[in-house]
């Protein structure tokens, strides 16, 4: 019997249990089901869930293994055992010695997710009694792209279980969520351990550890920093690195958010599959460029002068926001997560642009940490329904209009 | 005020086995069957019980809300069998066909010196009435009300549809005397929606607003012609028939007799030598797909109708009242390994995401029924509105349905649409969501309670 008559036959075994959400999960991996059509059309496209969902994994795989590469590479840097590299093709970049650090510490955060996360889906579908739904697959590859690259699993498995649980399931599962359930994560993180995700040291791989030897005692070593270029502009000082190292992403932040290149290469694949929407991602550049002319108009009036604290982050140039920090990660994949954002075409214009306006606001006023894309894109989540409903008012009032003309 | 439609959003879908225009006539078969679930949220009474006699044309059962409403015989014979469901439900009345066919004959009816009254009764007794049907609700239309204007679309872009042109030839005489008395029963007009570049027999025909249609499927849809040039409000009705049913109203009124004849097309993958051929409304499918046409007890399936909305019926099945083409396609119900991660370029596919439909747009497929993926929740937005042309909001309308808000349903534009006009949506929908289920479940819940 080959393997395909094989699981046929456990699958018969198992349907009607308990236990036969989690065998159809795997078998569903493998195999796409005998299922026939029974009302309506006979005949359906090839396009399901699994498939929309791999089109976003392929087009986060590049990020993953040059966050790989990076983490490494920043790791020695700040060690200063190599040189900077020159660019995306910097010789010092490319290196073994960087891909098996940054294996070693990122491929168990991404094992952690999807491990963590699918153990809570199969739980909640076999006490449920529903099948295990698709929408992990690209929560759990997006997890530890937008996490520092130390840190503790355990953390990452409790934020897991919260974001996957008050996130997700909670409210019915994948296309119930009102919140995205990756930036549901990520706040959990951000409030639940706030000095592991901010400041100068968890950027870098083995900075942290670096600090506890040393206050444990060490003395023959130095101290490792790896100050993002936001935590740079936010307390006022001059950066280190350059345009283009902030293009190519070869800088500290967290794992797979720092290739500007890459991820533009991710929004023109996801744009060109359908899978993406264009209106969203577009929107939300313009949002985060109409906020940072508001800022640098404010500079240049003189409002804010160079004493003021917003002073560093208020005066940087427009179109330079989109290269520092997280915002293109998240206007690319974060935003675009299609349960959570505005589902009327019009609406998805509004939503993106709020997203983008807003994260740039809270990037410069927020006193502890120097980013605002997922507080942004959290806060419209919550406002998306309100927009759509208002979209969609308009169609109703026009229908009720033609109505109102007829009678008169 | 005729005018030309361009539809835009949508998608043809290209099928293998389009029905080659040679005719052939079906054999007569033995039994002939009406089945009363063709005419949706109609309770038949029953007149002709179990081993009457009747000839083609006399009333069957009646509808029982409205006593004046016959359905009737198609052929004449003797009433062998009564098939009942749960509850003594009427599920089908069988006729054993006789060898020599008798009809009732009414007369020819005079529409010039008529009241549309005179009309209307004549088309309930002789059993023509079921071919009107009415927008809101998408039911068999109700006399009493005034429609404020009639649609015809006899532009068929439905995949392997019948082509008019062919199937209607010659039956000019029938579709006038049809469109004029038509015309008569509403105080609006009669719009007929024709393809831009066809020469229909129904293009030239007077006392009707004629508009030129073009682009994708679903211009060919009467739901998309209405809501184009004259959408339906709240509290008004519109009255649709099909193209195919204007020729047997047309020859009762024209001889006095109810012609249950159509033209059919055989069509699909399945079939080896597509084709049209000549049989009856309740005729077994036996006497005419085995005819070259597909093998015998293959795993296909077979659908009075299209693939979109069409009914599936089986070698056994019968044609149903209004469908004018039977589609025999494969069954898909076999496992592919890894289906949802390679690439795929014999199916087609709304998007791009490593499939390769859009690369060859005029490409005919040899799809099957395999659902393609496993029933979720709306998830992807967006992508029903490029295949809606309708001016309403797709998904919301479909979800307000699924939770019974009659006030947003309405709201929406429920009072325009009909299961057929989501089939396109339903294709296309990643959720694999049973959109036209939930259209029509919405339907009957709105039919009831706001009537």
């Amino acid at each position: 019997m080959s393997l395909k008559d094989k699981l046929h036959v456990i699958k018969q075994r198992y349907a009607g249990t308990k236990m036969a959400p989690a065998f159809n999960a795997l078998h569903t991996f493998l195999y796409t089901p005998n299922e026939v059509t029974h009302n309506g059309t006979h005949v359906k496209a090839v396009d399901d869930l699994k498939r929309t969902m791999n089109t976003v994994i392929i087009a986060l795989v590049p990020c993953l293994i040059f966050g790989m590469y990076n983490a490494g590479y920043q790791h020695y840097l700040a060690q200063g055992a190599i040189d900077k590299a020159s660019g995306f093709l910097g010789a010092s970049f490319w290196t073994i010695d960087n891909l098996i650090i940054g294996a070693w510490t990122i491929l168990p955060l991404v094992v952690v997710s999807y491990g963590v996360g699918l153990a809570v889906e199969f739980l909640f579908a076999i006490i449920k009694g529903h099948e295990v739904e698709e929408g992990y697959l690209v929560t759990g590859m997006l997890v530890p792209l937008i996490v520092p690259v130390d840190i503790p699993l355990w953390m990452l498995a409790v934020a897991v279980i919260f974001g996957v649980v008050i996130g997700k399931e909670v409210f019915g599962g994948t296309g119930m969520n009102i919140l995205n359930p990756a930036l549901t994560i990520r706040a959990f993180l951000f409030f639940a351990y706030p000095t592991w995700m901010s400041g100068d040291k968890v950027w870098v791989h083995g900075a942290v550890e670096r600090d506890q030897m040393i206050a444990a005692g060490a003395t023959n070593l130095d101290a490792m920093s790896g100050e993002t270029i936001l935590g740079a502009y936010a307390q006022n000082k001059t950066l280190a690195y350059d345009y283009w190292d902030m293009f190519w992403g070869i800088i500290p932040g967290s794992v797979g958010e720092t290739s500007k290149f890459l991820i533009i290469i991710g929004a023109l694949f996801l744009i060109f599959t359908k899978i993406g929407s264009w209106r969203i991602i577009v929107s939300t550049l313009i949002g985060a460029l109409a906020m940072g002319l508001v800022f640098n108009a404010v500079v240049d009036a003189g409002i804010i002068s160079d004493t003021s604290k917003f002073y560093g982050l208020m005066s940087v140039p427009f179109w330079q926001h989109l290269i520092i920090g997280s915002i293109l990660f998240g206007a690319v994949y974060m935003a675009t997560d299609p349960v959570s954002a505005a589902q009327t075409n019009k609406g998805k214009w509004i939503y993106g642009f709020l997203i983008g306006f807003i994260s740039i606001m809270i990037r410069v006023f927020n006193p502890a940490y120097p980013e605002g894309v997922f507080l942004a894109i959290l806060l419209m989540n919550v406002f998306a329904p309100t927009i759509d409903h208002y979209v969609v008012q308009g169609n109703v009032k026009q229908r009720m209009k033609r109505l109102k003309v007829k009678t008169a | 005020m005729s005018k030309d439609i361009r539809i835009k959003k949508g998608l043809d879908i290209k099928l293998v086995g389009a029905a080659q225009k040679e005719l052939k006539n079906a054999a007569a078969g033995q039994f002939y069957t009406i089945r009363p679930e063709d005419f949706h949220s109609i309770i038949p009474k029953l007149v002709a019980r179990e081993g009457t006699k009747v000839k083609a044309g006399e009333t069957l059962f009646y509808n029982k809300s409205i006593e004046a409403m016959k359905f009737v015989a198609p052929v004449s014979g003797e009433v062998v069998e009564v098939v009942r469901g749960p509850r003594r439900r009427v599920d089908a009345i069988r006729i054993l066909a006789d060898s020599a066919q008798e009809a009732i004959n009414h007369g020819a009816f005079n529409l010039s010196g008529a009241s549309p009254g005179d009309l209307k009764a004549h088309l309930l007794a002789s059993g023509c009435w079921p071919f009107i049907k009415q927008r809101p609700y998408d039911v068999v239309a109700d006399p009493a009300k005034e429609p404020k204007a009639i649609f015809i679309s006899a532009y068929a872009t439905a995949p392997l549809a019948a082509d008019l042109d062919f199937t209607l030839a010659g039956k000019e005489a029938e579709l006038q005397a049809a469109v004029t008395a038509l015309g008569m029963l509403t105080t609006g007009k009669v719009h007929i929606g024709v393809g831009k570049n066809a020469n229909s027999p129904l293009s030239n025909l007077s006392g009707v607003e004629k508009h030129l249609v073009s682009g994708p499927h679903p211009s060919g849809n009467v739901g998309t012609l209405i809501n184009k040039i004259d959408p339906i409000n709240k509290g008004e009705t519109v009255w649709t028939v099909a193209a195919q049913d204007l020729v047997i109203i047309g020859e009762l009124l024209l001889t006095g007799v109810f012609n249950p004849e159509r033209t059919v097309a055989l069509a699909g993958s399945a079939v080896s030598s597509p084709r049209y051929f000549k049989t009856k409304i309740g005729a077994p499918l036996s006497t005419f797909i085995y005819d070259d046409g597909v093998e015998k007890g293959a795993n296909h399936r077979i659908i009075s109708g299209n693939v979109l909305s069409g009914k599936q019926v089986g070698e056994e099945g019968v044609l149903d009242f209004y469908s004018n083409v039977v589609t025999a396609i494969p069954e898909g119900d076999d496992y592919e390994f890894f289906g949802w991660n390679k690439p795929v370029f014999d199916k087609i596919s709304s998007s791009r995401a490593l499939t390769f439909s859009w690369l060859q747009p005029k490409k005919k497929y040899d799809l099957d029924t395999n659902t393609n993926g496993e029933h979720r929740a709306f998830v992807v937005t967006g992508i029903y509105e490029d295949v809606f042309p309708l001016d309403m909001y797709p998904m919301q309308l479909l979800k307000a349905c699924m939770y019974n808000d009659l006030d947003e349903m309405e709201a929406l534009g429920m009072y325009e649409v009909a299961p057929e006009d989501f089939a396109l949506t339903e294709f296309i929908c990643v959720s694999k969501q049973p959109h036209q289920s939930i259209i029509r479940t919405g339907l009957d819940l709105m039919l009831k309670e706001i009537g």
